[in-house]
């Protein structure tokens, strides 16, 4: 235990930590202020407003479509050729004022019902982001200036060390993520209630907000483990940052390219970023355009293939055991020079 | 006295597909008594960090046994390691860590008083700069801090490589004060170090490595006594009598080596009889000195070190020893 305690007061310690948390906080305070900024409570003056602008849009329609006609009606006096007016120029007639809505024209608002789900997505992946490079850091730091090796003489059982380390990261990743995530919630209740709407926010959509704020700090941790483990395979940081720059730029844009260029179907589910919008969004559906000659007017139905979070699991579960598993196992065989 | 820390057959081999195979510890001893200052010598690539980081359980060895305190080693370390003091190689701290807080998280990590602190931090002469970031420190001050957290355990085993590196004169002289006064406290220490004059000053007994073999082993006065060539050196009066002398001393069965002012003479036991020969011819002496060996030479000698003029040695070019050690240990054997 007084390893652990140790452990979590270096992290605590650490100018990086400290830095990376920072930057994290500040990025997700620029976004709930541009949030703030962004949007508008609508009322009863903004819904004039925007009759009013729906208005004098569905105006300059009927101007131009006025203006179209009688150059339509002259280009067919004239015997002109133009094949992109119709042959009859009566047909040239403005939408009716009910086609023109005045939702279109009312200012941004923050609904929270409709909204808040989707802004756990910048969360999570900020607070991966740093679980990631933390994570990493810790450890990386500590092999690369010989930390680990003076830990070890004082505490020569190899694997318990690490994993204490690991649980230190994960305790403070976790220490941050909770209270980020409720401030998250609050936040963007605050921007909802003066920036937008707080109706028809049930039990139910705070359930599913709640799951899917734990979704996000489960992505977190595994973002955190996932770099640890790199980098204390690699003993350096510089390996999980790397590796990822390396697996995001080599395997998934080149897998993406070149996926596209055999026209493999469902590309997306060759490429790791839609796992992990799949663990966020609970479920995404893939749709193979190429699979029939699907039209807007709708005559057939592309292939679909449905991903559900139980996948991405499956995925994040089998790079845990895959990396960690290393890890440890250099960790345990591994001279330490 | 019993043994604190015991070698024996100690073998680790370094595979490498481009660099072939090397043996960095060769079947190699080591025995060191309690309360002992105990010297660890060998040549650059000999194998003394590799020994060192063996016994911590930081390499693992390929043969060979090994225990400190009675325990066998590493399978017992994590019931030792709180009693061994240890720094390996240069001192690597966190640069943006202060001293103060470096020694806190080892204290921490290793359940030792928070005021052990402060003990260790004056004894090493650190106590004014101890909330500097290490980064800022100058080699001598990161040894000092190395220094200090292996004595944060307040160890019965203390081991240190190369703990003067960096040091200023004083810095040397206050940590062979310090060594000894560990020492007469009852601390074990180990020190491996290439400043031979001050090993020879602070240690009870030294092991001497090359190329992964013990080549020498026991206390100072031993090792020196079993390399002293027993060579001396005698200047005559007259330099014109020296082919004179030397003649009578070759009659006599000793080796004489003929120099344009004074001779030197090799397997003399006792320096009188040189006297007694040269007085019998008429040849008086103006010096008789028996030539003193010290631990450099004797290293030297050993390990096959000595520079050449006109060659540049070579990393692992050193003596091998294909039979038994030429020291015989002072100790018992393993378990003894």
């Amino acid at each position: 235990m007084s390893l652990f305690r140790t452990e979590l007061r270096r992290l605590g310690k650490r100018r990086f930590t400290r830095w990376t948390t920072a930057a994290g906080l500040l990025v997700l305070l620029l976004i709930v202020a541009g949030l703030f900024v962004s949007n508008q409570k609508i009322g009863p003056e903004q819904r004039a407003e925007a009759r009013r602008a729906a208005d004098g849009h569905y105006r300059d329609q009927v101007r131009w479509v006025e203006q179209e006609r009688a150059d339509c009606e002259r280009a067919k006096a004239a015997g002109e050729q133009v094949d992109y007016y119709p042959v009859d120029c009566a047909e040239i007639t403005p939408p009716a004022r009910e086609a023109i809505e005045d939702q279109w024209f009312l200012p941004s608002t923050f609904d929270f019902r409709d909204g808040a789900d989707g802004m756990m997505i910048p969360l999570a992946g900020i607070l991966a982001l740093i679980g990631f490079v933390v994570g990493a850091s810790f450890v990386g730091a500590e092999w690369s200036t010989g930390g680990m090796m003076n830990l070890l003489l004082w505490r020569p059982r190899r694997l318990t060390v690490l994993l204490t380390k690991l649980a230190a990261v994960l305790t403070g990743l976790l220490a941050l993520a909770v209270p980020a995530t409720a401030l998250w919630f609050g936040s963007l209740w605050l921007i909802a209630t003066f920036r937008g709407s707080t109706e028809r926010v049930t039990s139910g959509v705070w359930q599913s907000l709640l799951l899917t704020g734990v979704r996000g700090m489960v992505l977190a941790l595994v973002a955190a483990t996932l770099g640890f483990a790199l980098a204390s395979l690699g003993r350096r940081t510089a390996t999980a940052l790397g590796g990822v720059i390396a697996v995001m730029v080599v395997g998934q844009i080149g897998i993406g390219i070149l996926l596209d260029a055999a026209q493999v179907r469902f590309a997306e589910a060759w490429l790791l970023p839609t796992y992990a919008y799949t663990w966020m969004a609970k479920s995404i559906k893939l749709e193979d355009w190429r699979s029939c000659s699907a039209s807007y007017t709708g005559e057939c139905n592309p292939t679909t293939l449905e991903l559900t979070w139980q996948h991405s699991s499956a995925l994040f579960t089998a790079a845990i055991v895959l990396c960690l598993g290393a890890a440890l196992w250099a960790m345990r065989r591994r001279d330490i020079a | 006295m019993p043994a604190v820390l015991e070698i024996e057959g100690l073998r680790k081999t370094y595979r490498s597909r481009r660099r072939g195979t090397r043996n960095a510890l060769d079947g190699f001893d080591m025995w060191v008594e309690a309360g002992q200052v105990h010297g660890f010598l060998g040549p650059n690539g000999s194998g003394k960090t590799t020994t060192l980081r063996t016994l911590l359980g930081l390499i693992r060895p390929d043969g060979g046994r090994m225990s400190i305190l009675g325990h066998p080693v590493p399978t017992a370390l994590p019931q030792v390691a709180g009693q061994v003091g240890a720094i390996v190689e240069s001192p690597q701290f966190f640069p943006y860590f202060s001293a103060r807080d470096t020694l806190s998280l080892l204290a921490g990590a290793g359940e030792v008083p928070e005021q052990r602190i402060d003990e260790v931090l004056e004894l090493v002469g650190l106590r004014e700069r101890a909330g500097e970031r290490v980064k800022t420190y100058s080699l001598g001050m990161k040894q000092r801090l190395a220094v200090a957290s292996a004595l944060l355990k307040n160890p019965r085993l203390l081991i240190l490589d190369e703990p003067a590196n960096g040091l200023d004169p004083g810095g040397i002289r206050e940590m062979r004060t310090l060594m000894r006064n560990l020492a007469e406290s009852g601390m074990t220490v180990v020190l491996s170090s290439h400043i031979l004059g001050e090993i020879q000053l602070i240690c009870d007994s030294v092991t001497i490595i090359s190329l992964g073999r013990r080549v020498a082993f026991g206390p100072v006065d031993e090792v020196l006594a079993q390399h002293s060539s027993g060579a001396v050196r005698v200047r005559l009066e007259a330099v014109t009598d020296l082919p004179l002398a030397a003649t009578a001393l070759t009659r006599a069965g000793v080796r004489v080596t003929t120099n344009p002012d004074h001779l030197m003479l090799a397997g003399v036991d006792k320096p009188a009889t040189v006297t007694r020969i040269l007085a019998e011819q008429g040849l008086y002496l103006s010096e008789l000195a028996p030539i003193a060996v010290d631990l450099e030479s004797v290293f030297l000698e050993l390990t096959n070190t000595a520079p050449v003029p006109g060659q540049h040695r070579q990393v692992d070019q050193s003596v091998r020893v294909d039979g038994p050690a030429p020291s015989a240990p002072t100790g018992g054997g393993w378990g003894a």
